[in-house]
């Protein structure tokens, strides 16, 4: 059988899973997409189209598995603005005008594509972004509660409406009509079935995602007063808008305005809030794939924008990736791109088959919807989260939502780049730190010899600027491997990358891998949150380090737990007991910190920071080392690598001692020492296998105890454990051979 | 088979016996009447004992007496006193002076003190020891950190880029690491982004490029022993070879690399051509000189 068919036999027998997928997830669509065309004060069927012409091309040229994708609620702030001032009064003109937009903006998206720029999202910084997704939430928000509560002629700026927002509600309780009240009744009520929809644990009740329960409710609700035969008390202008025939009345775009400064400043806007959109969204859902795979985020942009320009040319609304949607379709089972048709399709049958009953539903009950989605980018726990990494991470969020609010989501964003960059300077004093090496290539990777894995070192600074070498090192890394990224000779890391790499760290983990970061244990942060800023402070020797734990620190910590041994993460100068051994003779220790030990067998593991040579051939070294006391007296030996530290144990007086009978031994290790044949008692046969057996340490005894150490570099929590086991093997061997 | 690895392993020289072999016979150290000057002069003196080299001293500026008398107290301090030593006094633009004192005296190696970090306005206009390392025609070491006091040279670094002047460095790497008792040698080979031709999107994407680049690293290493055969074979004896594929940016991950492991010297070849496009965008040795890691040592084959 070849894999072809077993392709598609699979994909055939997944069939029936993402039909069902498709189908739960079109009961959102149908009323996102009406109300996020409302939203942009476009036809509400516009939304519609843009689903399934999205649905349909994504579905057939994506790179992506379970995504789905139409109309966006990131662009409903600029698809707004673009009619708006398109239009210049004329909404149905400004819509026209904007379809045009839209189509260029898909070509861009197309050629984005091709120039493999999926990278885009990566040049922002992540609260930048939080900032901007808060003020379309506030955005969307705005507009929306008054619709919700009958108001429908509101217009204005986001602030504007905002602050219109009490005055609204006084009006209501003052001076409603009866259309008014019956609107606002159905809104609030809208809104409670969306809050209080995921509180009912009730398994039939949850079938029907809320939205679709809101419009099945409210038509229910048109309908009864036609069998009761009584008047509705809503006119035309409460209801949407859904032309007879969907078909013969598609809308076509007006591409005379198309030099104009404003049309193309609405092209960009699109695009660049598209493809941010979408790219974040690809990846979120990457992350919730059962299957764990990497989606293809340049094929499937350029999919996104043939979509966007073919939905444009019939009058629908861009098409993005969308995120809640999608999460939908994999918790209802999807495992593929055929639930993105699949939606796409029940999506066409609805639209023909209940023209009737879509008629029916009221604005509020869909501005309800929207009003709930607005408030969800924008809950007092997103500002909690921000706030709870840095208080600098709060400055640059509200900057940028700030900022976009009084202007616009272009303007706000770019405010929000500039906002951090300016912090990060001051955070480190130096405009130079990044001024110098933002074009350096600041980061290496290789595969170590003995162990396979994998090492990327960072130098310099690492942040939102230059983030996307760091992951394209990383991407390059199959995920069932493991990965040391060591960032100790880089002075600066800043929340986005530690946000990304927490994301990096979930996919290793969840394919069999694991990423594992070093050498921030000497970074400072501004609070306990994992995602914080590290910097490396010139006075960070007077901080208590054990205060802000870094991930290793913190499984570290729980390894002593698992091991049952203790934990202490405090500095100690207490170095003595090491610098009896040869290996620190001409070193010169300074401290040592993160400390795991076991009393009952006196085993120590703790990083030591130690410095080689003096004044300007003074160099710095941090690494990870093991300690045995023995409880008898055993020779003075070194045990190493053919001839690497061979020097200065000649210096001591050392001479190569050889094992009889084992010239494997002999070739691969150098063992020195003054008392030849104790040492040669020492080493029995069993010790000698295990040594040749296992992965090289570096071993050296002095007289009472061990000393053992892998690498000049700190390691990682997985190579402490094999160090630990190591050790206590060795310990027991040599316990053995002492007995004798 | 024999004689033609040696010249291939030196190029010119016409010696048989592999051992007396020594690329570098004269040693030209342009000094500067600076506070380092005393660390300066024992280091170079040191380099050359160890490579058996004659040592020119050349400072450029008037030669007077104070000078003369603070210089020669310096020499009397130089451990080993058979070293030929010789001084000489010229006038002129010191990178100038320099470079046709390598052409005119035949140096074979230039040694230059070098700061470790340039700043923003030497990297644009070039500080002498750039200019020279472009300029001249034989090899230069740079040392970044000079010290009276011998501080053994234990692991050298060495580039494997596919180039037909890598063997040549190769061997010369060889050559240093016996001649200064280093413990080991690592050849680095540095593979390309584009030269595993896959660009990576998706899981498929990533299996293939992961393929691409193993069979890459094994041409690499089998490239690498390919001239590995050339090298005489005492010059293995005590020293431990490794060759590490690394993935980065070409010329200066070698330098990141040689700061991971900490090596002590880095090898490399000497740089094709340098305009200036080459200076805005700068590549290959460029950052490494920007930002040195270690001593570094170009090596030039001599016209």
């Amino acid at each position: 059988m070849t894999p072809k068919t077993n392709h598609t036999n699979q994909f055939i027998k997944d069939l029936p899973k993402n039909f069902f997928s498709g189908f739960v997830v079109s009961l959102i669509a149908l009323p996102l997409g009406l109300g996020l065309a409302i939203a942009s004060d476009a036809p509400p069927i516009s939304g519609i189209i843009a689903a399934i012409v999205g649905g349909t091309v994504v579905a057939l040229l994506g790179g992506s598995n379970v995504t789905i994708t139409g109309p966006g609620n990131g662009l409903v702030i600029v698809l707004l603005g673009a009619i708006t001032t398109l239009g210049a009064g004329d909404l149905y003109q400004g819509y026209l005008f904007t379809l045009a937009a839209i189509v260029i903006s898909g070509i861009l998206m197309l050629l984005l594509g091709f120039l493999k720029m999926g990278r885009l999202a990566d040049f922002f910084p992540a609260s930048a972004i939080e900032g901007m997704l808060a003020a379309i939430g506030w955005g969307i928000f705005a507009k929306q509660f008054h619709i919700m509560i009958g108001h429908n002629n509101e217009h204005g700026s986001i602030v504007k409406l905002l602050v219109q927002i009490p005055n609204g509600l006084l009006d209501l309780f003052q001076h409603a009509t009866t259309e008014e009240l019956v609107a606002s009744g159905i809104g609030f009520l809208s809104l409670l079935i969306m809050i209080f929809y995921s509180k009912i644990r009730n398994p039939y009740f949850q079938l029907i995602p809320a939205p679709m329960w809101i419009l099945i409710l409210s038509i229910g609700f048109s309908y009864s007063f036609g069998w009761l035969n009584l008047p509705f008390p809503m006119d035309s202008s409460y209801l949407i808008n859904i032309p007879e025939n969907v078909l013969s009345n598609l809308a076509f775009p007006d591409f005379s305005k198309i030099l104009q400064k404003e049309f193309i400043v609405s092209v960009f806007a699109i695009t660049l809030i598209a493809s941010i959109e979408s790219l974040l969204s690809i990846k979120a859902v990457d992350k919730l794939d059962s299957q764990s795979r990497r989606s293809n985020v340049n094929k499937d942009l350029k999919a996104l924008g043939l979509a966007t320009s073919l939905s444009g040319l019939v009058g629908g609304l861009n098409v993005v990736t969308v995120i809640a949607r999608s999460s939908v379709n994999v918790n209802n089972g999807a495992t593929n791109r055929s639930a993105n048709f699949f939606h796409a399709s029940f999506l066409v049958i609805f639209i023909l088959l209940f023209q009737d009953q879509l008629k029916r539903i009221p604005l509020a009950a869909l501005a309800a919807i929207l009003v709930y989605t607005g408030y969800k980018l924008a809950t007092p726990k997103t500002f909690r989260k921000i706030a709870k990494i840095g208080k600098e991470q709060i400055v640059i969020f509200l900057t940028t939502l700030i900022v976009t609010l009084f202007t616009n989501l272009i303007t706000g964003i770019t405010v929000g780049i500039l906002a951090t960059l300016v912090i990060h300077m001051f955070i480190n004093k130096s405009a130079f730190l990044f001024l110098t090496n933002i074009f350096k290539p600041n980061v290496l990777l290789f595969q170590e010899h003995e162990e396979k894995s994998y090492y990327i070192s960072v130098k310099y600074f690492c942040s939102f600027l230059n983030f996307y070498k760091l992951k394209n090192k990383l991407d390059a890394v199959p995920e069932d491997q493991n990965v040391i990224v060591d960032f100790s000779m880089c002075s600066f890391v800043d929340h986005t990358v530690m946000e990304g790499l927490e994301n990096y760290l979930d996919t290793f983990a969840k394919k069999g891998g694991s990423i594992e970061l070093i050498g921030l244990d000497k970074h400072s942060t501004d609070s306990k949150h994992p995602f914080a800023i590290r910097k490396i402070l010139p006075m960070e020797t007077l901080r208590p380090i054990e205060k802000y734990f870094t991930r290793r620190q913190t499984n570290l910590r729980d390894t002593a737990a698992e091991y049952g041994w203790s934990y202490q993460a405090k500095k100690s100068t207490k170095t003595y007991f090491l610098s009896n051994f040869i290996f620190f003779k001409s070193r010169e220790i300074g401290y040592l910190y993160n400390r795991l030990f076991d009393e009952k067998e006196n085993c120590n593991v703790f990083d030591v920071e130690f410095t080689e040579g003096a004044f300007v051939a003074k160099e710095v070294v941090k690494t990870t080392v093991m300690h045995i006391a023995l409880p008898k007296q055993l020779p003075i030996f070194s045990l190493d690598r053919e001839g690497l530290l061979e020097r200065i144990y000649k210096l001591a007086g050392f001479k190569d001692i050889p094992i009889e009978n084992y010239p494997d031994f002999n070739r691969r290790f150098f063992l020195s020492g003054e008392k030849t044949v104790e040492i040669q008692n020492l080493f029995h046969n069993e010790l000698i296998i295990f040594l040749e057996s296992n992965p090289y340490y570096h071993i050296e005894s002095n007289g009472h105890s061990l000393f053992i150490l892998k690498k000049e570099r700190l390691l990682s929590v997985q190579e402490i454990k094999a160090m630990i086991y190591f050790g206590q093997q060795l310990q027991k061997l040599l316990k053995y051979s002492l007995q004798d | 088979m024999n004689s033609l690895r040696i010249i291939h392993y030196i190029g010119a020289s016409s010696d048989k016996k592999a051992s007396l072999n020594k690329p570098f016979k004269t040693v030209l150290f342009g000094f500067a009447f600076s506070p380092t000057l005393k660390t300066n002069v024992l280091e170079t003196s040191r380099i050359a004992h160890f490579f058996g080299a004659k040592l020119l001293l050349l400072h450029v500026g008037e030669k007077t007496e104070e000078k003369e008398r603070q210089i020669h107290e310096i020499l009397s301090y130089v451990e080993h006193k058979d070293l030929e030593i010789s001084i000489e006094w010229k006038v002129g633009s010191p990178d100038e002076v320099l470079v046709n004192a390598c052409q005119n005296s035949g140096i074979d190696l230039l040694i230059l003190g070098a700061l470790q970090h340039e700043n923003l306005y030497q990297f644009y206009v070039g500080s002498i020891a750039r200019k020279l390392t472009r300029n001249v025609c034989c090899s230069v070491l740079l040392l970044i950190r000079p010290s009276e006091e011998r501080v053994p040279c234990k692991h050298v670094v060495v580039n494997g880029l596919e180039d037909e002047d890598t063997p040549f460095a190769i061997s010369n790497a060889f050559y240093v690491s016996h001649a200064l008792g280093a413990k080991q040698l690592t050849i680095v080979e540095e593979i390309r982004q584009r030269e595993v031709a896959v660009s990576i999107e998706d899981d498929k994407s990533l299996k293939k490029a992961t393929i691409a680049k193993e069979r890459l690293k094994n041409r690499e290493d089998s490239r690498i022993r390919k001239v590995l055969k050339s090298i005489p074979e005492e010059f293995f004896k005590n020293l431990k070879i490794k060759t590490q594929s690394i993935f980065g940016e070409r010329g200066y991950s070698i330098g990141h690399y040689a700061e991971v492991v900490r090596a002590d010297l880095l090898v490399m070849n000497a740089p094709k051509k340098s305009g200036i496009l080459d200076r805005i965008f700068p590549h290959d040795i460029e950052y490494i000189l920007s930002d040195l890691p270690t001593d570094l040592l170009i090596v030039r084959k001599k016209n």
